[in-house]
């Protein structure tokens, strides 16, 4: 059987592991990205095979503003986990609260884009191939946006209220790692879509 | 090459003679399955070498390291080998080189097969998969029948092959005949293409190889290798128009006024549907509903009255007609040599 | 710095603790939060699945038995091949696996639960809610032909069939929206098992002395969130498809059906390396314990383990060879299948030189694993005859296949899950199993199995195409399916017998111990079932054999890092 051992169990070295929750986020991440590469694959492929309806030429304009919008909210999300390390729990609402405004203003816009090109043009998700594959891109990030805003928002509150402390940096941190992933995939889907597919 | 032949024949007649099955893929009857034979030939044997290799070790193993105690916890434990660099180099680098030569092999097999000089006389066939039938249209011959494929035989001196190019009307389907090819699928909004050149004649069986529904397992293949005479008369035959019996004039009535005409085509009448096979020489045909029953009178007849009877899950609906209607259209058919 | 395990009292837990209500114990389990109830009700779970899917499989066997057979109708054939193999990857391999996992990774690595305990929970319950759904389709809603809703359009249900024109029942949205859930829990489970692996482990343990089961878990997760995603991609589109009228895959609208298949496979390759990569993971334990000898090259297995699921992720094609993707494609995916024999064969030949030099103890569980090797091998030899893409264009969707498949399923992965159960078994119980009728599993499942599998093959090469219902007479098919048909019985007499060992033992097997094969990993040093905290303190480790270090302190791990010889090939040398 097993020997017992006498010494007290203390390890020789520092024993310090990854923190669980950035590890597990990063996990989500990897398998979130999975599903958007089969989107972009998707619209990739299908560029230039409608068989009919409006091309991507001539009816997406570049969204720079919302983009810029978004962009940005990578930093402040950034700010307001570096505020809150530091117990700067006033300056780190402040920063939650730039950051679902500047989701928001990305969101609008987003949904005003849908609404010309619905209206003014004509497109829908069942128009063509084009129409399929964007809405469903485009949608898949916007829903994640949405997710992402329900969470900040959550966390803003609890900022707010002085529940969220200086010990839950940490599951602040995994929360911006999140929307930096959100943030990643936009610069992705503005590429392909915007750039490349006109 | 020719000796390649030679030994790709006997090893097929001595297969075909333990195993005389009509779609036996050792028994190759054309150039495309020939040539996967010999390739196949050449994995098999290196597989087998690996498994009795590999196998035989691992038996003796199992035989020479048995525990010979009565085992339990005093016993004392042989000595801890933890892994030599050495050893895992060597069965790194000899799996490498046999990947590598097999690797070679199939590349050549799979460009000869998919870039085949296409010879100036080759006949021309589109195929149309549909649930669950085979259109075929010989487009330089004017010829469209439906379920049964008749080619020339080819030979070696003289190559007389066919180029199939195959698009579904539907849903995802595969063309295989074993003795003559490898499979290809048939995919809507896709256009395949094969080849295939029946060295002897004869009749070779096939079935759709890729799940398209609920008859997917009575889609059968049925290829008529016919030698050039043979083939001439048949496409002469093929490109008349339907045959024109008053005797049937009532049997013709009654399908020039049901529905049968929205769907089947019967050249030189009224009947111009599409969705259906083409009925202009059904008579002449050995089975119906794509292969699976033989093409007889009381076989059409119950098709006609009920589709389901024979072949449930066919996309031919029951036609409602009154027995004696039925008896005169099947009688009209059956005079549709 | 040494071993340090600090020993835990042995206590018959059933004798001491007082008779509970039932209903007390059913909302302990249902609420539980705990790694190993949540593994045990994975494992259950998939048992009661794996029954079921199998009666399905008996079903299908004693329709194809003769030719153009009436014993069940074209539909409810369809539908029992798509049942049967949705049912047996997702509701029975899965859960099987990840089960296993859940129960044995903290336990190995010196940890008191997984890093995310209710998400194990969340992840259990919406998998097991999923597998409900997807049966549900066989009373639910109003069946297309009168047999119900199942799913029959395939388990990898190819556009364009499953679009609305040509499925338009529920059958196709059943099996869509139990994957989707199913995929969710997966995910959950392949994040804790990563999360726990990297957080968790106890002092000294560092990542090159990691037993190989929670490496070859790692790489299992890992390959889990690359894969799930398209398959969950792919999902949505073909729901998007049939209630919105997007035309991802609407052939007429110029979609494309290869696409469908693309992002499938790409799915469904490494789906079947996320199905063998756990099988490698219990060889890996217990041929070296029933060897008495350490693993082989620890530092090659991790390597090709790590190697298997990079290139498991780039041969996807293989199963599209005769789609008509052109030779460039052909031929490159030809190179990535055979490629991945390297690192497969590499494994089986570390685990040929861990038996070689040992004293091997055939227990019914070395049994099974033994059995495993020489399977594993066949399976490999016909996956490289497949991927030799001019061979596939014979072989490929034919019974070949079938065979090729079922004999890595059932003959690799599920004589290793025997394996794995007659071995942990003790662990999980408290019990041994029963060597002797063990035996008698083992020889009536192994002539079964190969009385159905090996001669499987055979119809392939005569012609035989998969997911038919019936076939002719002429072909010449008919006595191989008889025999395959009476295997699949021989099979199921077995698998009985088995599931009576499981329960008899429960209640009448010997009291097993903390550690009754004298075994080396951290899982054997606690009490036999362990307590619900695992360790009472957590352990400190020097090498990658704990137990072995503590029994041997004379000539322990820890004295070697990796390639260093030991003193009895120093000696060997010297001489």
């Amino acid at each position: 059987m097993s020997e017992v051992a006498l010494d007290p169990i203390v390890p020789n070295e520092e024993w310090t592991l990854p923190s669980r929750g950035i590890v597990g986020m990063t996990c989500l991440i990897i398998a979130e990205a999975a599903i958007f590469v089969i989107f972009v694959v998707a619209y990739i492929f299908y560029l230039g095979k409608s068989l009919t309806g409006p091309t991507p030429k001539e009816v997406l304009e570049l969204p720079i503003f919302t983009t810029i919008c978004l962009l940005s909210s990578s930093l402040t999300v950034h700010a307001a986990v570096s505020a809150l390390r530091g117990n700067a729990r006033r300056l780190c609402s402040f920063w939650l609260a730039a950051t679902v405004l500047l989701g928001g203003i990305f969101l609008a816009g987003t949904a005003h884009e849908w609404y010309d090109l619905i209206y003014k043009h004509g497109l829908t998700i069942k128009t063509n191939l084009f129409g399929t594959t964007f809405y469903s891109l485009v949608g898949l990030h916007a829903t994640h946006v949405v997710v992402g805003l329900i969470l900040l928002s959550l966390a803003l509150f609890f900022s707010m209220s002085g529940d969220l402390k200086e010990e839950h940096h940490e599951k602040l941190e995994g929360l911006s790692l999140y929307w930096h992933f959100v943030d990643g995939v936009w610069v992705i889907v503005f590429l392909v879509v915007y750039v490349l597919g006109r | 090459m020719f000796a390649t032949q030679e030994w790709c024949g006997l090893s097929a007649m001595t297969l075909s003679a333990f195993v005389a099955d009509p779609t036996n893929i050792f028994a190759p009857a054309g150039t495309p399955a020939s040539s996967i034979f010999s390739l196949s030939m050449l994995v098999l044997g290196i597989t087998s070498a690996i498994f009795l290799v590999v196998a035989g070790i691992l038996t003796y193993v199992l035989i020479r390291y048995r525990s010979r105690g009565a085992g339990g916890r005093g016993e004392q434990e042989p000595p801890q080998i933890y892994g030599s660099n050495q050893i895992e180099l060597s069965w790194t680098v000899i799996p490498i080189l046999i990947v590598v030569m097999l690797f070679l092999a199939t590349t050549r097999v799979i460009y000869t097969t998919e870039h085949a000089q296409r010879p100036t006389n080759a006949l021309d066939v589109t195929v149309i998969g549909h649930q669950f039938w085979w259109e075929y249209h010989y487009p330089q011959l004017g010829v469209v029948t439906a379920n049964e494929l008749h080619v020339p035989v080819s030979d070696h001196a003289h190559p007389l092959p066919t180029y199939l190019t195959m698009s579904s009307a539907d849903t995802d389907h595969s063309f295989w005949v074993p003795r003559l090819a490898g499979k290809m699928d048939v995919i809507p909004n896709k256009v395949n293409t094969m080849w295939i050149d029946p060295q002897a004649k004869g009749l070779y069986l096939g079935q759709c190889a890729q799940y398209c529904g609920v008859q997917h397992a009575k889609m059968l293949i049925r290829v008529y290798a016919d030698t050039p005479e043979e083939f001439a008369a048949w496409i002469a035959r093929q490109r008349q128009p339907a045959v024109d019996d008053p005797s049937v004039a009532e049997g013709r009535n009654v399908f020039m006024h049901n529905a049968c005409i929205s769907c089947h085509t019967i050249r030189g009448t009224v009947a111009t549907g599409r969705f259906g096979p083409d009925l202009t020489h059904v008579g002449s045909r050995d089975t119906i509903a794509s292969g699976s029953v033989p093409n007889n009178p009381a076989n059409l007849r119950q098709f006609i009255d009920n589709p389901a009877n024979l072949k449930p899950g066919a996309l031919m609906p029951p036609m409602h007609l009154d027995s004696h209607d039925l008896d005169a259209v099947t009688a009209y058919l059956t005079t549709l040599k | 710095m040494a071993t340090q395990i600090p020993v835990t009292e042995i206590q018959d837990q059933k004798v001491q603790s007082p008779q509970r209500h039932w209903l007390e114990v059913l909302h302990d389990w249902v609420t539980t939060v705990d790694h190993k109830k949540i593994g045990l009700m994975y494992i259950g779970y998939a048992l009661i699945f794996l029954v079921i899917a199998g009666f399905e499989a008996l079903l299908m066997r004693v329709q194809l038995a003769i030719p153009n057979n009436h014993f069940v109708s074209p539909q409810v054939f369809n539908g029992l091949f798509t049942m049967h193999g949705t049912t047996m990857v997702f509701f029975v391999g899965m859960p099987i696996l990840f089960g296993f996992g859940n129960y044995l990774i903290p336990l190995m690595i010196g940890a008191r639960d997984m890093a995310f305990p209710r998400l194990n929970a969340f992840s259990f319950w919406i998998s097991a809610f999923g597998g409900l759904l997807l049966y549900f389709s066989y009373v639910g809603g109003s069946g297309l032909y009168g047999a119900g809703s199942a799913p029959d359009v395939g388990w990898f249900a190819y556009a364009p069939l499953t679009a609305r024109v040509f499925s338009p029942g529920h059958s196709t949205d059943y099996w869509t929206l139990s994957l989707l859930l199913t995929g969710i829990g997966t995910i959950g489970t392949a994040l804790n098992i990563v999360a726990t692996i990297i957080s968790m482990r106890c002092p000294g343990m560092k990542m090159s002395r990691l037993p190989l089961l929670p490496w070859l878990y790692l790489v299992t997760s890992g390959l889990t969130f690359v894969a799930i995603g398209p398959l969950t991609a792919a999902q949505i589109m073909l729901l998007l498809d049939r209630y919105v009228g997007s035309h991802f895959f609407d052939t007429q609208a110029g979609g494309s059906a290869v696409l469908w298949m693309h992002f499938f496979w790409i799915f469904g390759h490494p789906e079947v390396y996320i199905l063998v990569l756990p099988a490698f993971a219990f060889a890996n334990e217990i041929i070296p314990v029933f060897s008495r000898k350490a693993i082989f090259g620890y530092p090659a297995m991790v390597a090709a383990s790590v190697g298997i699921g990079f290139i498991s992720l780039g041969v996807w094609a293989h199963h599209m060879f005769t789609v008509g993707l052109g030779p460039g494609e052909n031929t490159f995916f030809t190179l990535a299948t055979m490629i991945i024999s390297v690192p497969t064969g590499i494994k089986i030949f570390n685990w040929l030189a861990t038996l070689w030099g040992g004293k091997i103890h055939f227990t019914v569980a070395m049994m099974f694993a033994i059995g495993f090797l020489f399977q594993f091998l066949i399976a490999g030899l016909t996956g490289i005859m497949l991927s030799v893409a001019p061979f596939d264009w014979q072989l490929g969707n034919s019974y070949f296949v079938v065979a090729h498949f079922h004999y890595v399923l059932v003959g690799a992965i599920l004589f290793m899950l025997f394996s794995a159960f007659y071995y942990w078994y003790p662990k999980m119980s408290g019990r041994m199993l029963s060597e002797r009728l063990g035996k008698w599993h083992f020889w009536l499942f192994l002539i079964g199995f190969h009385l159905t599998f090996d001669l499987m093959h055979v119809p392939g090469l005569l012609g035989m195409p998969r997911r038919i219902y019936t076939y002719e007479a002429d072909r010449g098919w008919m006595i191989w399916n008889v025999i395959i048909s009476s295997g699949a019985i021989v099979q199921t007499v077995a698998t009985l017998l088995f599931v009576f060992n499981m329960v008899w033992s429960y209640f009448r097997g010997p009291i097993a111990g903390p550690d009754p094969w004298d075994a080396w990993t951290l899982e054997w040093s606690v009490s036999s079932p362990p307590p619900s905290y695992n360790f009472a303190e957590i352990p400190v480790v020097a090498s990658r054999r704990p137990l072995w270090d503590l029994k041997h302190p004379d000539d322990p791990d820890s004295d070697y890092e990796m390639d260093q010889p030991t003193p009895h090939e120093k000696q060997e040398k010297s001489l």
